[in-house]
């Protein structure tokens, strides 16, 4: 789309654009071209030497067992995240989508965690789950579940996950709340009418109609977990106990701050880049479907 | 509602009761923790899950920071949370300001290379800052950046989703507006003014609250640029009363969470129109 009618002029439009060039040249491309140089560079810790070294940092990237591990890990959480997070958020729009009374305030009640940075989420979950004065954790031994994240992998993935999807729901239950009433009510009336269940009605009706939000929100979830909960892992776990919930941001951190591997990091940010580029393209080709539709 | 079902309409309210309950509790916990004394949180087990007397103590230390009744020194985190307002404030603002001068540019104006202007902003759409930490601190550091409100908030405006929002706004007013401005003798920047910055007041009100928030809640990127103690925001701070190898002031902790979750949870509930018209808007 274009305009009609335009402003004249050879200076002030430059002029214009200035700061947000200077700034995206400084931060964005400068930077970006610094890590793919250094993705094909063998730097010492102090950067004093450097020579090109191809595809090498790759190749030891895609031969370390430890970074095949973190991709791995990264994906189960993001799909237990994405699941999760989706399906709670799904029951509880339907559900705020039915009341009459009180949907300002339920909605008002679910959507605050969005605020709250995840670094905190974070360290209210450890609270929770923390031995030895941790409630869950507490309730969980009364269980017979003998509760440790700093040992046991599986609760440490699971703790980080519980903390991932309670920030996640506020963000999938507004949009769900929007699609579910962008639907026209006709629809539901004409099945009604016919005699169909609320269930059988949220199955053949609702449900595909919401297909668009979902399938939107599952990319914006895996981007979230991808990205979003570094301060998550980094409050709960430390991508512990070993390196069982490093995921990969956690992974670049660690690598090129901790363990001053500049070289490394840099192919990792590489790979990063790509994966968020890929989701990117993945985005813009279902919002023009969502055009069409 | 389509039809009366009484047993579903009390069905709905319990799921909904149970979800408020479930989303809340994190926060009832911490509100209770942040009024016990340390010794009280640790003490018992588990701790317990009324309301403690100590409330006004630990807001103190938690604030102005000071010798803990344990025994440890805290540093308090009111100045960090001002570091966080500064943060969260120059983000949206400059964010705001500069996208707008940049869709107007792109949108108003033909110029040599528009196209790929466009491009290149386009791009850093697809580079959130947790994937290039380690060049853009380089830079940041070559430039002398490090621990400077420069540093902890510049890499952080230039984004392309605020540009678009305007660039899609921009597209959406009528043509006539122009017309009718450069027949009244109006020039670009009048425009600008007082056309198209009144009209973008309900965007401007909704972007404002979501960087706001992504703002005031950044981590890894201050984790990195702030060595010095003065200019860590204060999510930094609750994460450094955890770590280390002393005695953890649960109660200290759970207060600077809350006062660390007050602002933002504030904006999003009092502003909850234009919060959401900002999320649903800056996602399209």
């Amino acid at each position: 789309m274009e305009k009609r009618v335009r402003f004249k002029s050879s200076w002030l439009p430059w002029l214009l654009i200035a700061p947000q060039m200077a700034i995206v040249l400084v931060f964005f491309f400068w930077p970006a071209a610094q890590a793919l140089r250094q993705s094909v560079m063998s730097q010492d810790p102090f950067g004093n030497n450097s020579e090109f070294v191809g595809l090498e940092n790759f190749e030891r990237l895609f031969a370390d067992a430890s970074y095949l591990e973190s991709f791995k890990t990264t994906a189960f959480f993001s799909v237990l995240v994405a699941v999760c997070g989706l399906s709670i958020a799904l029951l509880l729009a339907v559900m705020a989508n039915r009341v009459l009374r009180g949907a300002g305030v339920y909605k008002t009640l679910l959507i605050w965690p969005y605020a709250v940075a995840p670094v905190v989420a974070g360290v209210l979950w450890l609270f929770m789950f923390a031995s030895p004065m941790g409630v869950i954790a507490y309730w969980l031994r009364m269980l017979g579940l003998d509760w440790n994240h700093l040992l046991n992998s599986r609760h440490a993935m699971a703790l980080i996950v519980v903390a991932a999807v309670w920030k996640q729901i506020s963000y999938n239950f507004l949009f769900f709340l929007a699609g579910l009433q962008s639907i026209p009510k006709s629809l539901i009336e004409a099945a009604a009418i016919d005699g169909a269940s609320p269930w059988r009605r949220f199955w053949t009706i609702v449900f595909p109609l919401l297909s668009p939000t979902t399938f939107f929100l599952l990319v914006i979830n895996v981007v979230y977990s991808f990205f979003d909960t570094f301060g998550i892992v980094d409050a709960t776990t430390k991508g512990g106990p070993g390196k069982e919930t490093s995921i990969l941001v956690y992974k670049v951190y660690y690598d090129g701050f901790k363990a001053m591997d500049m070289a490394g990091s840099a192919a990792q940010s590489v790979v990063l880049m790509c994966i968020v580029i890929a989701l990117t393209v993945i985005q813009f080709r279902f919002v023009e479907k969502k055009v069409q539709y | 509602m389509v039809e009366h079902r009484p047993g579903l309409t009390f069905l709905t309210h319990a799921i909904l009761l149970a979800g408020v309950a479930i989303i809340a509790f994190p926060l009832y916990l911490t509100l209770v923790a942040s009024t016990q004394t340390a010794e009280q949180i640790t003490q018992a087990i588990p701790m317990s899950m009324l309301p403690g007397t100590n409330a006004l103590e630990t807001y103190k230390i938690a604030l102005f920071g000071g010798q803990s009744a344990a025994g440890s020194e805290i540093t308090g985190s009111a100045p960090m949370m001002l570091v966080s307002l500064i943060t969260a404030l120059i983000i949206p603002l400059g964010k705001i300001t500069m996208s707008m001068l940049s869709a107007f540019a792109i949108v108003y104006f033909r110029f040599p290379f528009r196209n790929l202007v466009f491009w290149m902003i386009f791009v850093t759409l697809m580079l959130p800052v947790e994937v290039r930490i380690g060049p853009t601190y380089e830079v940041v550091a070559s430039l002398g950046m490090l621990n400077t409100y420069a540093g902890l908030s510049i890499p952080l405006i230039a984004s392309a989703t605020a540009t678009f929002l305007f660039r899609q706004f921009f597209l959406t007013v009528p043509d006539e507006l122009v017309e009718a401005a450069r027949i009244d003798g109006a020039g670009p920047m009048r425009f600008f003014k007082d056309v198209l910055l009144p009209l973008s007041s309900t965007s401007i009100a909704a972007l404002f609250v979501i960087q706001f928030i992504y703002g005031w809640n950044q981590y890894l990127w201050p984790l990195l640029m702030t060595t010095s103690e003065d200019m860590y925001p204060v999510v930094m701070g609750i994460k450094r009363l955890i770590g280390g190898d002393s005695y953890t002031e649960w109660n200290v902790v759970m207060a600077t969470a809350i006062l660390a979750m007050l602002p933002p949870a504030l904006v999003v509930m009092l502003m909850q129109k234009w919060f959401v018209k900002g999320l649903v808007d800056t996602e399209k």
